[in-house]
């Protein structure tokens, strides 16, 4: 059972930083500039500081899960590992929140702020975000998945 | 020697050993801190309204000015951010309350892994809507000209100043938060000696 568990874990890490690559490689290649009528829009990633920190705060998570996957075996570091893990969930959370926060902005504007939407101008731009922020949270739900299975399987080590 | 070595033994097939007092007083304590900071932001943020007369436009020589107002109810990240506030500040009102009306009610020691896996959710959901109202209050203060948004931190400064003590006391929450989350984590752990 012991070696059900690390197998699942390790599964779900594998799974994870998948996810994290794919949400980092989408963002990071959409741009788009169109020409409207003798304006020419650019949309990149970096325009955005939310963007900027959604791509570090994934990276990050990525060099996590990989460090964790390939270098630790022992079960002395479980506690550590497992901390660490809760911290990682937060920050990918919270990346992804506030990268989908500024693309509501982007794609129904704000009226009372006099902010426009800019999707109908550069609209691939905005499927390029939507496809990185699926994966992002397809990732935060994988790590949450993580931790919720190693803490059910810490509760009673007898019965499992 | 007998006894206390019949004593030794019996503690240790207890199913829930006696914890240190001081640690959970320090947890209690700390969860009330989160509970008071989570509050105050949930407070702050939904009281949050400023009314300006504004110039929009000018017909001849004479300014046009109409009152505008800032809410918070403007922006659906502030709304999700008073919501999981007050969410969060509800659980640690709930926790308290459990913790200090003592251990009866205790189900197979099922208690102790609830709340750490509610702790969890709940920090991380307390990020989530962190990372947004963010995110969009460095939007409101600075705009992105890429975009052509303009700022409206300098024509609403009492807005912007009051929620931005709003971000910094959900800010305080969520680091007493994690720290709460750890603690019962370790604890968790170490009553199944792992």
């Amino acid at each position: 059972m012991a070696k059900t568990k690390r197998v699942l874990a390790l599964f779900l890490r594998f799974l994870a930083i998948g996810a994290t690559i794919a949400a980092v490689i989408v963002m990071v290649t959409s741009h788009e500039s169109s020409q409207v009528l003798d304006l020419t829009f650019t949309a990149k990633y970096s325009d955005d500081k939310a963007f900027k920190y959604f791509v570090i705060a994934e990276a990050i998570a990525c060099a996590y899960s990989l460090i964790v996957l390939f270098t630790c075996s022992q079960s002395s570091l479980a506690r550590l590992i497992l901390i660490l893990d809760v911290v990682i969930a937060m920050v990918l959370s919270s990346s992804v929140s506030a990268a989908v926060a500024i693309a509501h902005v982007g794609k129904k504007g704000n009226s009372h702020a006099g902010w426009l939407p800019i999707c109908g101008q550069v609209p691939k731009f905005c499927d390029h975000v939507t496809g990185a922020l699926v994966a992002a949270f397809a990732a935060a739900i994988i790590y949450f998945l993580l931790i919720f299975s190693t803490l059910y399987s810490a509760q009673n080590p007898l019965f499992l | 020697m007998a006894s206390e070595n019949g004593e030794k033994l019996d503690l240790s097939f207890n199913a829930v050993p006696d914890p240190k007092p001081n640690k959970e007083w320090v947890l209690l304590s700390l969860r009330v801190i989160s509970f008071l900071a989570t509050a105050s932001a949930t407070l702050l943020m939904a009281l949050n309204k400023q009314t300006k007369n504004l110039v929009v436009a000018t017909i001849g020589t004479t300014p046009v000015t109409i009152p505008l107002t800032a809410k918070f109810n403007h922006t659906p990240a502030f709304i999700f951010f008073v919501i999981v506030n007050g969410i969060a500040s509800v659980y640690s009102l709930m926790v308290i309350a459990v913790d200090i009306l003592g251990p009866q009610y205790d189900y197979k020691g099922l208690r102790l892994g609830l709340i750490a896996i509610l702790d969890v959710m709940i920090m991380a959901l307390a990020a989530t809507g962190d990372g947004a109202a963010t995110f969009m209050a460095e939007l409101g203060r600075n705009g992105n000209s890429h975009a052509r948004w303009e700022k409206i931190c300098d024509k609403f400064e009492a807005y912007c100043n009051r929620g931005g003590g709003a971000l910094v006391a959900s800010f305080i929450g969520i680091i007493l938060l994690l720290v709460v989350t750890v603690m019962s984590i370790t604890k968790l752990l170490k009553l199944n000696r792992i």
